[in-house]
């Protein structure tokens, strides 16, 4: 049955910022469903608030709305372009919420548009866990197996203490209904631990539920992708075995697929239950995820939850198996059967068939706990992880050894040398899962203990710890050997060791151990993911190393150019490097020249097989990437190796490649040195006559004092070499320099700590450009909402800048100039200016893609990456504005008056942490980044464009009602003029006693409310912290002063996270805010799509 | 658990293919020569299945999959009551099965009866050969004092083949059985074992059917003398070019109109009963994973293969055959080849695969349920 001929337009729905639980996956779905839609000849129309995003790529749908991803939003796009159909089921939970309630306010009946892909009773029957219980139910009436966890669904506190009895007591597991990636929920372990979790599970939830389990603990946990076509056909994509049991989200966990440790009856009946589920819950076309505990004593089977959706897993399921479910999801939706869609891998047998693996996959989760200190990093059923890594290898021993350098984080690998301390001591820490719990695992293992402990200790299954167990036979071996000797190496490398980890157990250097390696040719060879296991012959070039026989590179004849991507999403380095590698991909095919991707993040599109000309799904290490040039090289010429793109991770690899030999291209390593380096940017910076703020380093208290005391306070401390302003603060007094130099970790005589003069009120900027060697290309300036010294990736940012004239953009363009040539740039170089006063100082230059260069793209309708990505290998800035890449005249620091004001907002993960206690972790921002996601609003006018920001990053803005204003003294008199615009909008206003003295003063007149610390009043007069969760809050103002601390604000932030109210944490937030509550209460808010916009500023430059 | 060292065996191990191409690995199961011809099976699960599948008599089987073993081996999962394979290849073995039913591990199993194994080779490699060369003959060698290449490879040569070869009567059993109905019994079916899997006859006694497994040599007498409402036709190895006995035998029950099923071995012989021929594939259907269409529902069923010779009929008409028409049923989406034959003028039908499961999913059960109805239908015209 070929597609359908009534749907000639569809509205996709993207998933927005990048949040914890909901990251690159959708972007990579998303981008494949579009382009699948579109080459089937449909109007796609596509709405998405992340820049940062392929799919917002204006040449990826007809129409793309940079929009809030907000039921009132998406109406005014569906009335703008009245789309026939509407694909929720690609853009996760926020899609799906969002379309679900637009269907419940009757929106999409009211302007004809039918919801394809999942239709509301099967979303409902698959999210709302009573209804799921239902179909759990039913299907073990049909089949026999398969049943729920014995619960109990609550509605308010009472339940919830009822539903523990009815249980049968404690532990119990919490699950709020309809929340993305498990928000809310938890494990209680007694009254206490439930009160906290419940609660805030019913305020979470969306239908105010919660559902309590009997506990699963140590089960061993599955996962199945399947897919239906609307004849029914379900085919069984891939199923996916937990490394770590049951208690462990499965985003935190690491997982395995293929299921390791079933036999064919265990896993056909695992099979039947999801194939019936799916029938039952009635998903008529497109994939679902099913998630199982199985009982390692008896085999009894609990259907946990299902996904009526593209997921997660569903990203991972594509990745490990070359089969797209996303792309199959979107033709299926428009009417394909299973049958009439051919597989892309082998394009002559159809998508209706189960992919077989003849390797192994790991996934491993990457965490950010060492930026939230004060959050407790034990593993639940919510997910923490803010990035993932995966590795393919011919075996188990060989993918997770890869996934694990993969992860690219101090102490990620096995480490096989030192004491490993007290076994008993390390089999206690492995009951309590953590990010490295396997690391504490090996060193029980290495510490003596036998398997049926590390099972005791972690009920990780016995044939995953009898593998830990042959790594550290192996390891023992190669300490023992009197020489490394072909057989043991080969045996070494053939369970996934790497260089580094044979050099450090036999005492080499890691170029020694690769040298003896190459003497004694034991190299990978590449194997082809191919959906068949070798049954049919493949022709897509997707490539994992494994050392193994037989080599499937083929050869080839055009010159090639290597991207090196950026490696698991982390804070500080996430999906906008993604979207400059592909972007790199895209141009230099288009130039002619074949593209070979290297990445190991499973969520991007860069690892999508359709994405470049051949695809190395490889970790991003120095060895992993020389060896995939050497195969590469062998198969036909090299142009060049990019490290410019993927962010700090190839960069990093640069001077080392082209030690070894590698012909990198753009920005040479040196220029990247010169730009890193302190002592080498400052000579650039002083030989063009640069300043930079007073600094000067030091490795002891007295010496910190010093410098301090010379350039005065506030500075701003940070220990060398370091990323995303990882350990930096803002430092406003003697103590607290003390302080921070004591708990400091990092600081040694070869680490100095940087004490730089911090810039009180300074206005940030950051610009993007462009640098030939000749000429610049100034891609975009940027003015931070927030003031310097909060990170700019947690800052928010309008570009083109409100408040810079004409001579501070020329300033800006000379000294960006000055600097890129100084450096020797060749392509993207990001530079961060503070303008203090009348000067305008440089603080840092970054000669790569930076996180911005999505955002400056599509403010300004440019593709800098791709640019980039040419003037990398030869092209200059006069041949792309000929070839029409680059506009033919002006850049992004002329952009004509009347072009539109995008604004970048951060999203920041503070609802996904808790300390030990339970309580939220604090939510203001610092010199340190936390953001793990952007959205952009882009609008006429500043306020408008501010607004729409907000709204897509945290809610819309209120435009009225009762705003608490509290702030540090130092922020006193920026506060007056916003909190009178906040009353002439009729906000009442709320403060404590010395905010409202300054306000009463200035003649506007504030309500006292109590702090948390004087407690309730005699007459029962309530806090604002008790305000603020009874609901009675609109709009939260409160800036810190300093993070030491454990203040009032404390307390009021968190309570703002909790009930999701708007919070501003700077002066100058608010005063942005207030912009936006005049536009929003000043007439109607109009959505118009990137193309607009586009054509509007291509008109306007001519 | 075991306390072993890695690599549960470091004697070495050969694999000689008949072309010439050498893989070396170590010892796997018992250690000593086999031959056979080479196949590869793409199923991730079900090698205990896989191993005790009579059809594989005589071949040597090479796992894609990488990890073999990690569930051991439990008393209720084999096919038959031994290992048929003559050899078996894999890459990873388990040192540690892990399973609540598992006894003993896949090594000793392997070991004890005897199957000469060989792990820790490039299976991929080896299935890239086989798919682009085709099945071919191949030996297994492991021992501490191995022949030279060339001498192995001219005891692979001397290996008989594949094609022409009776197989059927060396694995089926010599003594008629009985499995009784589950339940309330309904019918009486004469399985003809020509290789028969142990999850067949239960499939049938799941359904109320009291199944008669009969030997290959049996004749229409011993099959009629069970007062059958429906005959089977098993799987089982081997070129059924060579089955004279089972399509005669065959005829016979088509000449009286009993309803008829057949599997795998079976549906080749319908085919040749019906006058249409068979043929060798190249390298055979052997997974879990295999998309066949019902052509009569347009369905697609996942399914469970294991067969390395197809019959060969027409796939765009209804064919003229001495028992009335004949038509192509179902067919694999991957190749087109003929999955599934039925007759429109009597109650007869077989498919190619395995709808029994065993390893495999449970797409195609409601096979066994058509030929209930046919029984049924049939029963209901003789009363």
């Amino acid at each position: 049955m070929p597609k359908r001929t009534d749907i000639q337009s569809v509205l996709v729905i993207g998933s927005g910022p990048i949040v914890i639980g909901q990251a690159a996956e959708f972007d990579y779905s998303g981008t494949q469903a579009c382009r699948v839609l579109k080459a089937e000849g449909l109007r796609v129309i596509l709405v998405n608030s992340n820049p940062a995003t392929i799919m917002t790529d204006p040449e990826i749908a007809d129409a793309t709305y940079v929009e809030p991803i907000t039921p009132e939003f998406v109406e005014k796009i569906i009335v703008k372009e009245r789309p026939d159909a509407l694909l929720p089921t690609l853009g996760g939970q926020t899609a799906l919420n969002t379309a679900i309630s637009m269907h419940e306010q009757g929106v999409l009946e009211k302007y004809g548009v039918e919801l394809i892909g999942a239709n509301v009773e099967a979303i409902n029957k698959g999210e709302d866990r009573d209804l799921f219980k239902d179909v759990v139910e039913a299907v073990r009436a049909k089949i026999g197996h398969g049943e729920s966890a014995r619960s109990y669904i609550c509605h308010s506190m009472d339940d919830v203490l009822k539903g523990v009895e009815q249980l049968g007591g404690y532990p119990v597991v919490v699950r709020p209904s309809f929340t993305m990636g498990g928000a809310g929920s938890g494990f209680a372990h007694d009254e206490e631990e439930l009160r906290r979790i419940a609660g805030q599970g019913l305020t979470l939830s969306p239908t105010t539920e919660v559902l309590l389990e009997e506990s699963i603990l140590g089960w061993k946990e599955y996962e199945l992708e399947l897919m239906r076509d609307k004849h029914d056909n379900v085919v069984v994509v891939c199923s996916i075995e937990n490394f770590d049991p049951m208690g462990v989200h499965t985003g935190d966990s690491i997982t395995v697929a293929p299921a390791m440790t079933l036999t064919d009856r265990e896993y056909q009946r695992l099979r039947d239950i999801g194939i019936a589920i799916i029938r039952e819950v009635g998903v008529d076309t497109g994939g679902c995820n099913i998630q199982f505990a199985v009982n390692p004593d008896d085999g009894r089977i609990i259907v946990i939850e299902m996904n009526p959706r593209v997921s997660r897993s569903s990203a991972l399921a594509s990745k490990a198996t070359g089969f797209p479910i996303a792309k199959i999801a979107a033709k299926l939706a428009v009417g394909y059967t299973l049958d009439e869609i051919p597989n892309d891998i082998t394009e002559k047998t159809p998508a209706s068939f189960e992919p077989t693996l003849d390797y192994v996959v790991v996934k491993a989760p990457r965490f950010a706990f060492e930026k939230f200190p004060s959050a407790d990093s034990t593993l639940t059923t919510t997910m923490k992880s803010v990035g993932e890594a995966m590795a393919i290898g011919r075996n188990f021993t060989e993918a997770l050894q890869k996934a694990l350098r993969s992860l690219e984080k101090k102490g990620s690998q096995f480490t096989f040398v030192g004491e490993p301390g007290d076994k008993t001591a390390l089999l206690e820490e492995a009951i309590r899962p953590t990010d490295g719990r396997i690391n504490s695992v090996m060193q029980a293992i290495r510490a003596g203990a036998t398997q049926e402990e590390v099972f005791e200790s972690t009920k990780i299954d016995p044939w995953f710890v009898d593998q830990l167990f042959l790594i550290k036979e192996l390891a023992d071996e190669l300490a023992a050997a009197d020489r490394l000797d072909p057989s043991l190496l080969a045996e070494a490398k053939r369970h996934g060791f790497s260089d580094a980890q044979i050099a450090e157990i036999r005492g080499l250097r890691e170029d020694v151990v690769r040298e003896v390696r190459h003497a004694l040719g034991v190299r990978p060879v590449y194997k082809t993911v191919d959906t068949c296991a070798a049954e049919f012959a493949a022709k897509t070039p997707y490539f994992y190393s494994s050392y193994d026989e037989e080599n499937e590179v083929a050869p080839r004849e055009k010159p090639a150019v290597i991207i090196l991507g950026s490696g698991p999403n982390r804070i500080g380095q996430g999906i906008e490097f993604d979207y400059s590698c592909v972007h790199a991909s895209f141009a230099l095919s288009d130039a002619g020249y074949e593209t070979v991707m290297v990445n190991c993040n499973p969520e991007t599109v860069s690892t999508d097989y359709d994405t470049s000309d051949r695809l190395y799904f490889e970790p991003l290490t120095l060895e992993d990437v020389l060896e995939i040039v050497h195969a590469e090289s062998l198969a036909g010429p090299i142009a060049g190796v990019i490290v410019q793109l993927g962010g700090q991770t190839p960069l990093g690899l640069s001077q080392a490649l082209k030690d070894n030999g590698v012909p990198v291209v753009g920005t040479p390593p040196e220029a990247i040195h010169a730009a890193e380096d302190r002592g080498a940017f400052g000579q650039v910076l002083a030989e063009a006559g640069l300043p930079a703020p007073k600094h000067g380093t030091a490795t002891t208290f007295a010496g910190a004092k010093a410098i301090a005391d010379e350039i005065g306070y506030p500075v701003l401390v940070r220990p060398s070499y370091v990323l995303g302003g990882r350990g930096m603060e803002i430092v406003y007094d003697e103590t607290r320099l003390e302080a921070y130099i004591a708990e400091s970790t990092e600081i040694s005589p070869s680490r100095p700590v940087l004490v730089d003069r911090f810039l009180d009120d300074a206005i940030e900027i950051d610009v993007d450009a462009l640098y030939d060697g000749h000429e610049l290309y100034l891609g975009g300036v940027m003015e931070h909402i927030e003031e310097a010294g909060i990170h700019s990736g947690d800052s928010a940012c309008a570009l083109p800048p409100i408040t810079l004239g004409g001579f501070d953009i020329k300033r800006l363009r000379a000294s960006t100039e000055a600097i890129a040539k100084g450096v020797g740039v060749r392509g993207l170089i990001n530079i961060q200016f503070a303008m203090a006063g009348d000067i305008l100082y440089v603080l840092e230059a970054n000669p790569r893609a930076s996180r911005t260069v999505p955002f400056t793209s599509k403010a300004t309708a440019v593709p800098l990456a791709k640019a980039a990505a040419r003037i990398s290998l030869g092209a200059t800035i006069a041949e792309l504005r000929a070839e029409g890449l680059l506009p033919a005249s002006g850049d992004g620091g002329t952009l004509p008056l009347d072009a539109p004001i995008s604004v970048k907002e951060a999203v920041m993960p503070w609802s996904r942490f808790r300390d030990i206690h339970g309580r939220g972790v604090d939510t203001i921002l610092g010199p340190e980044m936390r953001s793990t996601g952007e959205v952009m609003g882009i609008d006429s006018v500043f306020g408008t464009a501010y607004a729409k920001s907000q709204a897509a990053a945290y809610g819309p803005l209120p435009t009225k009602g009762r705003a608490f204003i509290s702030v540090a003294n130092r922020d006193k008199r920026s506060m007056i003029f916003p909190a009178r615009e906040l009353v002439a909008h009729g906000f009442e206003l709320l403060a404590t006693s010395g905010t409202a003295e300054v306000l009463k003063r200035n003649g506007i007149h504030a309500t006292v409310v109590r702090k948390q610390s004087e407690g309730t009043g005699p007459n029962g007069e309530r806090t604002i912290v008790q305000l603020i969760h009874e609901g009675e809050v609109d709009l939260i103002v409160n800036t810190p002063y300093g993070t030491g601390g454990r203040l009032d604000g404390y307390d009021i932030r968190t309570a703002a996270v909790a009930r999701s109210v708007p919070c501003l944490t700077t002066v100058q937030a608010l005063a942005a805010a207030v912009q936006g509550i005049d536009a929003l209460n000043h007439g109607d808010v109009g959505v118009r799509s990137l193309q607009e916009h586009a054509e509007h500023l291509t008109a306007a430059r001519d | 658990m075991t306390t072993s060292t890695r690599g549960a065996s470091r004697t070495p191990a050969v694999l000689v293919l008949e072309d010439g191409r050498i893989f070396r690995g170590r010892a796997y199961g018992a250690v000593g020569v086999t031959f056979g011809e080479a196949v590869f099976s793409t199923g991730m699960t079900g090698y205990q299945e896989t191993l005790t599948d009579p059809s594989y008599h005589r071949q040597v089987v090479v796992m894609t999959a990488p990890h073999v073993g990690n569930t051991g081996v439990n008393d209720e999962d084999p096919e038959s009551k031994r290992i048929w394979v003559a050899g078996y290849v894999v890459r990873d073995p388990a040192r540690v099965p892990s399973n609540w039913r598992s006894r003993r591990s896949l090594d000793e199993e392997l070991t004890k009866q005897g199957v000469v194994g060989i792990s820790g080779i490039d299976t991929r490699a080896l299935t890239r050969h086989l798919r682009e060369r085709g099945a071919m003959r191949v030996g297994i060698f492991s021992g501490n004092a191995l022949p030279d290449e060339g001498t192995m490879l001219a005891e692979v040569r001397q290996a008989p083949e594949m094609k022409g070869a009776s197989l059927y009567e060396e694995v089926a059993t010599t003594e008629a059985y009985v499995v009784p109905a589950i339940g309330e019994k309904k019918f009486t079916v004469a399985a003809v074992d020509l290789g028969i899997k142990g999850m067949t006859p239960h499939r049938m006694a799941e359904r109320g059917i009291e199944v008669h497994v009969l030997p290959a040599t049996a004749t229409a007498e011993d099959i009629y003398a069970v007062g059958p409402d429906g005959v089977f036709f098993s799987n089982g190895p081997g070129d059924p070019e060579k089955a004279e006995h089972p399509v005669s035998l065959m005829r016979e029950v088509l000449e009286r109109k009993t309803p008829l099923f057949g599997i795998c071995f079976g549906n080749q012989i319908l085919g040749r009963a019906l006058g249409f021929g068979t043929y060798k594939l190249k390298y055979g259907h052997r997974g879990i994973n295999q998309p066949v269409q019902d052509r009569t529902t347009g369905k697609v069923e996942v399914t469970a293969h294991n067969h390395g010779f197809a019959v060969d009929a027409p796939l765009d008409r209804v064919s003229d055959t001495p028992y009335g028409r004949a038509e192509v049923s179902h067919v694999c989406l991957n190749d087109q080849v003929v999955e599934g034959l039925q007759l429109l003028d009597q109650p007869a039908f077989s498919v190619q695969y395995h709808p029994e499961a065993a390893a495999g999913p449970h797409d195609a059960a409601y096979l066994f349920d058509r030929f209930v109805e046919l029984m049924a239908e049939k029963g209901a015209q003789r009363a």
